[in-house]
């Protein structure tokens, strides 16, 4: 199971408390949990990507393994502490404002 | 004329830019139970219950994080459930002009605005930025864009104000169901006859110092636009610069600015049972967008405009610097009218006796974005 952890105020919409466990099947992508996250969680849909561009929204980024990895290629595994559940996916806005 | 309500409480629904609060009261309105926040956080652009149901509220919720989302409540606001945020604009949306005068693309940022219809609980309009209008039919759970009003013709020619290209204003004409006003900062005044198919410009006799030819048809920055539902055809605008008011539908405008200390200002609203009695905040701008000599005083005209009088009682009549802005004032239908409005100070103004005089009823919220008020049984 990929570890997946999203900011507070998408736990608070998706009515969830501390990491999500998705099951996503390899090869494992930032583009593939952020799939299963949406389909696990339809409400989460157009929060993190845009909808008609499922591009990551800008103000997001996508951390694992103390690496920013918000510009892998879509086709690019993960790290392999990810698909194996070892370290967490985090999905973190952007520092900014008041 | 007198279109007297027949409410026991209201409800004041308030967006503000950290959560949404809800305030109520009995008919009395002295004392008020407040709660919230609600979406604790999120900028709350608008929030705005069914005139049908009125247990169902419909809320604008957004970030610049997270993007929109729509919540919607069946019991009042006590519980809510996130519906549909899609809103993509129909085929290819095209350009509208930029803040220095070159095109940019159309790109949907939030929904300023939600018009529950009169008839229909899951009917709701949403005006949104980059200005267009969608609707939906299934209480919000999908949106589809009244597409007529951004291809218009002239959307190539519009252009943002500083908050934002918005559409913020939707008024319903209870007498003709495919009769609706719209306004956009800064396109000006549409209005629609056949229930958003097409539209109609209606900016003739507006005047702005920054468009150089007086028979524009769009490019006026319209802040607020009002209407007394008995007479749908007398409309109340409040302008970047000038409060206006038309006679015909929007037709023709004409200034009503009279007396004002400064005739800009961002809410314009009319008493329930009086139309010819109108309420406005004036704001002195360009670059302070604070109250006058920092006295926070609401205008009210009993003449239909061009003969003002500052409401004072209750309202800080010294080193007053906050904003009210354009979604920030409502009207109550109680026997005696009721008149509401929020500043950017957090704090929510109420008045039972149509202005004469005024009680904080919350003083320190975060910034108040939006102000809706419901008459209940």
């Amino acid at each position: 199971m990929i570890r997946v952890v999203i900011p507070m105020h998408l736990r608070t919409l998706a009515k969830v408390d501390g990491e999500l466990l998705l099951d996503v099947s390899a090869p494992v992508t930032a583009e593939r949990v952020i799939d299963v996250l949406e389909a696990d969680y339809p409400v989460l849909r157009g929060a993190i990507r845009e909808h008609a561009s499922r591009k990551r929204r800008p103000w997001l980024r996508y951390f694992a393994c103390e690496e920013d990895l918000s510009h892998l290629p879509p086709e690019q595994p993960l790290p392999e502490a990810v698909a194996q559940g070892r370290e967490p996916f985090f999905v973190v806005g952007a520092i900014a404002g008041g | 004329m007198s279109t007297k309500g027949n409410g026991n409480r209201v409800r004041v629904l308030v967006g503000t830019r950290k959560g949404a609060f809800i305030l109520e009261s009995d008919g009395k309105r002295r004392d008020w139970n407040v709660a919230g926040p609600f979406f604790g956080g999120w900028e709350m652009y608008h929030v705005k219950g069914s005139p049908v149901n009125p247990d169902r509220i419909y809320a604008s919720q957004t970030s610049g994080w997270f993007g929109q989302v729509i919540q919607r409540s069946d019991d009042g606001g006590k519980t809510w459930e996130a519906v549909g945020n899609e809103f993509a604009y129909d085929g290819v949306p095209g350009t509208h002009q930029w803040y220095d005068g070159t095109a940019h693309p159309w790109e949907f940022k939030r929904v300023w605005h939600l018009e529950p219809s009169l008839t229909e609980v899951d009917t709701v309009y949403a005006g949104v930025e980059d200005a267009a209008m969608f609707k939906s039919v299934d209480g919000g759970k999908t949106w589809a864009e009244l597409s007529g009003l951004r291809e218009h013709g002239t959307g190539s020619q519009w252009q943002p104000g500083a908050g934002g290209m918005g559409l913020h204003t939707i008024l319903l004409d209870r007498s003709n169901p495919g009769r609706m006003f719209i306004a956009i900062s800064a396109a000006g005044a549409f209005r629609t006859e056949d229930g958003g198919a097409s539209w109609q410009a209606i900016n003739k006799g507006l005047l702005s110092q920054y468009i150089p030819d007086p028979d524009a048809e769009v490019g006026h920055c319209v802040h607020r636009i009002a209407m007394h539902h008995a007479r749908p055809q007398t409309l109340f605008m409040q302008k970047h610069w000038d409060v206006m008011r038309s006679d015909d539908g929007g037709s023709q405008w004409r200034e009503v600015s009279g007396n004002l200390p400064t005739d800009f200002g961002f809410v314009i609203d009319v008493h329930a049972h009086e139309p010819e009695t109108i309420y406005v905040v004036p704001i002195k701008s360009d670059s302070e967008h604070y109250p006058p000599d920092g006295k926070l005083r609401v205008y009210r005209s009993r003449t239909g405009g061009g003969e003002w009088e500052a409401l004072t009682a209750g309202l800080p009549q010294e080193h007053c610097y906050v904003n009210v802005l354009r979604e920030a004032m409502a009207v109550d239908s109680l026997d005696r009218c009721g008149i509401y409005f929020g500043t950017t100070g957090g704090q929510v103004y109420a008045s039972a006796d149509a202005g004469d005089t005024w009680l904080a009823i919350a003083r320190d919220l975060p910034a108040v974005l939006s102000v809706e008020v419901q008459t209940l049984p």
